[in-house]
């Protein structure tokens, strides 16, 4: 699937949604369901600063397509976390660049990525991104 | 809640603006009171009212404007030495809030008085703005940052401290009231204590002004520090207490205009208490309408609000043990209203959103004090702070707000 057909399929399960309860519970619910990241990539290299709770962000890339683990403290940063992982794992380096995330503002939850949240999730999306770049360029060096 | 104070309280509300709106379709309960206050409109109004009245730059000016200005500004300065009770009005000097007045304590006093070896004590409760400052002056100077003790409850460990006072203890910098626990300290004690080994002492009473009726000279305290933003002001000022004669031993810290009493090529001269240490054209507006909030504090009474917060925070500690998982940290047996707590298996800052989704404004993380998180061995915890205008109703929102976060997150 492409970046914009995994946002247009979380966009379809949020308007499941009537109130911010239920949003509130699947994000949770994911966060939940995210795999515990192992603890040889909890390194201080891979922490995300926030200013509230810990987000650990591990990528590597294999035949220039990217991948991204994450895990965080708390619960509903990482159910966030796991949107963005879900959204852009496993895509191509160009296309992680080139991405523009509008899920974020459709579901409703812009806030979380402002910068005044502190939570790491603005700086995380920045991460993603210059491992991006930094991935493609290798190939453009190769 | 006994009527007189629910009138009080209701009375109070009305004159807070920021207080009638919603957040997140929810009526707005504001309990990050430590954090800052919010401000009467009277307040609101004395800033409006210097930009539209008599915005002038003071003190050398001779037109009428800047005479009405200069002469609000010194009254203020007249306010908080009534409002501490100070000796003299030349002993209070306008800063940006606590940190600036701790950090000019040490980049003055500091700096000019002590050397290597020479001792300074803090507490395990402190704001990092009553550290990082000491620690900066320790790594220039070589001197040495000692901590008072804590117990579980929150409360300092006086017979500690006495231990650690030695004749090189140059400075005793301890904080009034806890902006993470709410312990009050019984900072008389230690002041008189730091006295007898001849040390200077520095209150931090970013959290005390607003709460506690604060007697410098009954004190006896050589400096003391307040933010107005704490207090119903305006945010970006404050005031540093300091005895004259100590303040006058001082040399001057910022450079510039206003603090100078001569100044050529050669040399300069400096100008007299208070305004040796105010360089630069101060914040004018926002030290007028601290006045605003002393008067909107002296006329409630300080006695009264204090009683009442106690009130609520008594309510709520009540409320809040109740709930299964939940523990309180900081059970000191005198507290300003702040009460901070954890969850079990829940993370601070995912109760802070839930919350937030509910209109309710609490603070959560560590607080700026990241060594008193870590010996409780905790990463932060969920603060509610409650100030003259909170309800009982509102506490128990937040009572119904955190059933929420254990029903969703536990």
């Amino acid at each position: 699937m492409t970046i914009n057909e995994i946002q247009d399929e979380i966009i379809e399960d949020f308007e499941l949604f009537d109130d911010w309860e239920g949003k509130y519970e699947y994000i949770i619910d994911l966060g939940k369901k995210l795999p515990e990241m192992s603890d040889e990539y909890k390194t201080d290299e891979n922490i995300i600063k926030g200013c509230q709770s810990v987000v650990w962000l591990h990528a590597y890339e294999k035949e220039g397509i990217v991948y991204f683990e994450a895990d965080s403290q708390a619960i509903i940063v990482k159910g966030l976390v796991s949107m963005l992982t879900k959204v852009l794992s496993g895509q191509k380096a160009e296309d992680i660049w080139n991405a523009d995330l509008y899920f974020i503002d459709k579901v409703g939850l812009a806030g979380h990525l402002a910068q005044t949240r502190s939570n790491g999730l603005a700086s995380m999306l920045k991460q993603m991104k210059t491992y991006a770049l930094a991935f493609s360029s290798k190939e453009f060096k190769v | 809640m006994s009527s007189s104070n629910h009138i009080i309280s209701a009375k109070v509300r009305e004159q807070f603006p920021i207080l009638h709106q919603e957040i997140n379709g929810k009526p707005l309960v504001y309990f990050d009171n430590a954090a800052t206050t919010q401000k009467p409109q009277v307040v609101i109004d004395a800033i409006s009212g210097y930009y539209s009245g008599y915005n002038a730059n003071i003190h050398r000016g001779i037109h009428h404007l800047a005479e009405k200005a200069t002469s609000a500004f010194e009254q203020t300065r007249k306010g908080i030495q009534r409002f501490l009770n100070a000796a003299k009005q030349e002993e209070i000097i306008f800063t940006y809030g606590t940190t600036d007045g701790i950090n000019l304590i040490a980049q003055t006093y500091g700096r000019a008085f002590l050397n290597e070896g020479d001792e300074i004590i803090i507490s395990t409760m402190e704001h990092h703005s009553n550290i990082v400052p000491w620690q900066m002056l320790c790594e220039e100077k070589g001197c040495i940052l000692k901590v008072i003790p804590i117990n579980d409850e929150g409360e300092l460990l006086m017979e500690e401290y006495k231990k650690l006072l030695t004749n090189k203890t140059k400075i005793v910098s301890v904080v009034y009231a806890s902006n993470a626990l709410g312990t009050v300290n019984p900072v008389k004690d230690i002041i008189d204590a730091a006295h007898e080994v001849g040390a200077v002492t520095i209150i931090d009473a970013a959290q005390a002004t607003s709460h506690i009726k604060i007697d410098v000279q009954q004190l006896d305290t050589d400096f003391l520090c307040f933010s107005a933003h704490k207090l119903y002001g305006p945010t970006g000022m404050g005031a540093l207490y300091g005895k004259e004669d100590l303040l006058n031993k001082m040399p001057p810290w910022r450079g510039g205009g206003e603090m100078i009493k001569e100044v050529s090529f050669e040399k300069t001269t400096y100008n007299e208490l208070p305004y040796k240490f105010e360089a630069g054209t101060p914040n004018i507006a926002d030290v007028i309408a601290l006045q605003t909030a002393l008067d909107f504090v002296n006329e409630l009474g300080l006695e009264n609000i204090a009683s009442y917060e106690q009130e609520l925070l008594e309510y709520a500690t009540e409320a809040l043990e109740a709930i299964e998982g939940l523990t309180i940290i900081g059970k000191a047996k005198e507290k300003v209203s702040v009460i901070s707590f954890i969850m079990d298996g829940i993370h601070p800052q995912d109760i802070g959103v839930i919350l937030d989704q509910q209109g309710i404004a609490i603070r959560t993380g560590h607080h700026c004090t990241q060594p008193l998180m870590q010996r409780f061995g905790i990463v932060g915890t969920s603060r509610a702070s409650f100030a003259v205008y909170n309800t009982k109703e509102e506490v128990d929102k937040l009572v119904a707000g955190l059933q929420k976060v254990k029903r969703l997150l536990a």
